[in-house]
């Protein structure tokens, strides 16, 4: 069945009440799966503070204060211009993996269709996936700065509201993507090959293997027009810089404005 | 009676393959409608078209007064389905399935009382994947009914389970329509449907082909009868020439591998041959009439053996008044005269 078979008709018959008491029990339910799962569960949650602490204590040179450095990063130690990049794949892991290898998983166990046959909206499915994959990047996000903030004595964002502000439409545009692989995949498996396919080069340009002073110019001009590595450059320019990230947050916008409606347009139930 | 399903000229095709054509059907309230035919055939196009979960090109469709195509939502509170194929998380356990898809409806049956009827309460805090493909199946009909339905749709009910699995299966069945619920069942096992259905329609190529009581199709619109006896040692050979040579009889064989007689004719075939033997004194041993069997009718309108796996090969040859099919039983048989 099509999305476009499953006429949004407003259930007869059923309130609005017993819509919210369906999205919370499938939501509480997806929560417990999701936790389940434990290898998939500690990679969500986890993996950013267990990145800070590996390249800090792993490598000592990363903790040594930058000197002739650009502006921007003077004083700062490397470990610290890791925060955003963390925060990036804090984002970029349940999008990519939790959520598509999830909603796949589903519809190739017949799950989705055997839900099609109930009175649930059918966007309830996609609303607890996304409400559990976000829930995992907020943990994942405090536990990553937590990290950060005693080990390393890493700084809080300069500008607090526009830090959160990125987080938000970063994990947005992200989030579209994870929902487009989401969409047609046809089993958790090619979920998640095609998640990690993904996920790989987003790291990249979000500066894992080249962080902030380290990326070259060239990299940064392509990395901008990329969700995870605008939202990494943007967060980075809300936690050490004062100016405001105007192109990256319009860049994320436009990832969020088109990846969505294009995921529901496409999304497939079996 | 009171229709609680009213299919009218359903059609459904997936690109060049016509799944449902034409297909017309009315199921009154309390009914147990089966839905028979070879793999293939439609069926389940069919039932997913009465659930509103997938679009029919054309006809209509009403349950409960209402078109699921336009409001798939109103019936999907009050008609249960169980799907073919259909599974649940492998770490989701039984009670959280039940309560989960309870929450779903608004006055759903409680999720104890159907554990306890379908014998899964030992079961409730195991995971679904950890769970016996008859216990998958038995939580998979549990969740067709944990809305409280009106009508239920089951389709394969009893594919996977042991006998004893699938008794306990029919007889919840029955239990479940005591209640008033209407049944559609979807099988493949003509057993299932003698025993549980009041009415079934067999469908062919998306077209019901045949449709009745089972003991209406079984009996046929002609009135073939067939019988099996032994004769006595010594019985001398002009005596079942005799019977052969009767109006009643079309045919009279020797079925080699038990030595039994049988003979075919019209309604009056038993009391005939039974008299004509007495004329020579001959008393004949073991008589037992042969029915046919709904497998033997599925077989003749379809063409297809209904456990097989391929679709009807040469084209449905319907029986309305032609010859009828052989019987099913032993098939060695040795034409001694006719």
């Amino acid at each position: 069945m099509s999305a476009a078979a499953a006429p949004s008709v407003r259930p007869s018959g059923l309130s609005r009440a017993d819509g919210a008491r369906a999205l919370r029990a499938l939501t509480r339910s997806e929560v417990r799966l999701f936790l389940r799962d434990p290898g998939a569960a500690f990679f969500a949650l986890a993996f950013p503070a267990v990145l800070v602490l590996g390249v800090g204590f792993a490598f000592p040179g990363v903790r040594e204060t930058l000197t002739d450095v650009p502006a921007p990063w003077d004083g700062l130690q490397l470990i610290h211009v890791f925060v955003p990049i963390a925060l990036a794949t804090a984002m970029a892991t349940p999008a990519l993996s939790t959520l598509p290898v999830a909603i796949a998983t589903h519809r190739e166990r017949g799950v989705l269709r055997r839900l099609s046959t109930t009175p649930l909206r059918p966007q309830a499915v996609l609303v607890a996936q996304v409400v559990v994959a976000l829930g995992a990047f907020v943990v994942a996000s405090v536990l990553a700065l937590v990290a950060a903030g005693l080990a390393f004595d890493a700084p809080a964002p300069r500008q607090v509201g526009t830090a959160l502000l990125v987080l938000v439409l970063g994990a947005g545009a992200i989030f579209g993507v994870g929902l487009l692989i989401a969409a047609r995949a046809p089993k958790g498996t090619s979920a998640s090959g095609i998640g990690m396919l993904v996920y790989f080069p987003m790291l990249f340009f979000a500066g894992m293997w080249t962080p902030g002073p380290v990326m070259p110019e060239a990299v940064r001009t392509v990395s901008q027009y990329t969700p995870l590595g605008a939202a990494s450059q943007a967060l980075t320019t809300a936690w050490f810089e004062g100016g405001f990230p105007a192109l990256q947050l319009l860049v994320l916008v436009a990832y969020v404005v088109v990846l969505f409606p294009l995921a529901a347009r496409l999304f497939r139930w079996t | 009676m009171d229709p609680v399903i009213e299919i009218r000229d359903l059609r459904k095709t997936y690109g060049p393959k016509v799944a449902v054509d034409g297909v017309s059907l009315a199921v009154g309230r309390g009914e147990i409608v089966g839905v028979l035919g070879p793999n293939g055939a439609g069926k389940t196009t069919l039932v997913e078209c009465l659930a509103g979960v997938r679009r029919a090109d054309s006809g209509s469709v009403r349950v409960l007064g209402v078109d699921p195509q336009r409001d798939p939502a109103a019936v999907r509170a009050r008609l249960g389905m169980q799907l073919q194929e259909a599974t649940l998380p492998a770490r989701l356990r039984v009670r959280e399935a039940l309560e989960l898809y309870a929450a779903f409806y608004p006055r759903p049956a409680d999720p104890a009382e159907l554990m306890r009827l379908l014998g899964l309460t030992e079961k409730a805090g195991t995971a679904f994947g950890d769970l016996s493909g008859g216990q998958q199946q038995r939580l998979s009909i549990a969740l067709a009914l944990v809305g409280d339905p009106e009508i239920a749709v089951l389709d394969e009910l009893t594919t996977g389970l042991d006998p004893q699995a699938r008794r306990d299966t029919w007889g919840l069945i029955e239990r479940v329509r005591d209640r008033g619920v209407t049944i559609v069942l979807v099988t493949h096992f003509m057993d299932e449907a003698e025993r549980l259905c009041d009415r079934v329609v067999i469908v062919d190529r998306g077209r019901i082909v045949a449709s009745g009581t089972p003991r209406g199709l079984v009996q046929g619109d002609g009135d073939r009868r067939a019988l099996r006896m032994r004769l006595p040692s010594g019985t001398p050979a002009e005596v079942a020439a005799e019977v052969a040579a009767l109006p009643e009889v079309h045919a009279l064989t020797r079925v080699d591998s038990t030595g039994e007689i049988e003979v075919t004719g019209d309604g009056h075939v038993l009391p005939a041959t039974i008299l004509a033997l007495s004329r020579h004194g001959v008393v004949p041993d073991d008589v037992r009439t042969l029915g046919r069997t709904l497998e033997d009718v599925f077989v003749a309108v379809t063409g297809a053996d209904p456990s097989g796996a391929a679709p009807s090969q040469p084209p449905p040859s319907p029986h309305p008044g032609g010859p009828h099919p052989p019987s099913s039983h032993p098939t060695d048989h040795v034409e001694v005269r006719s």
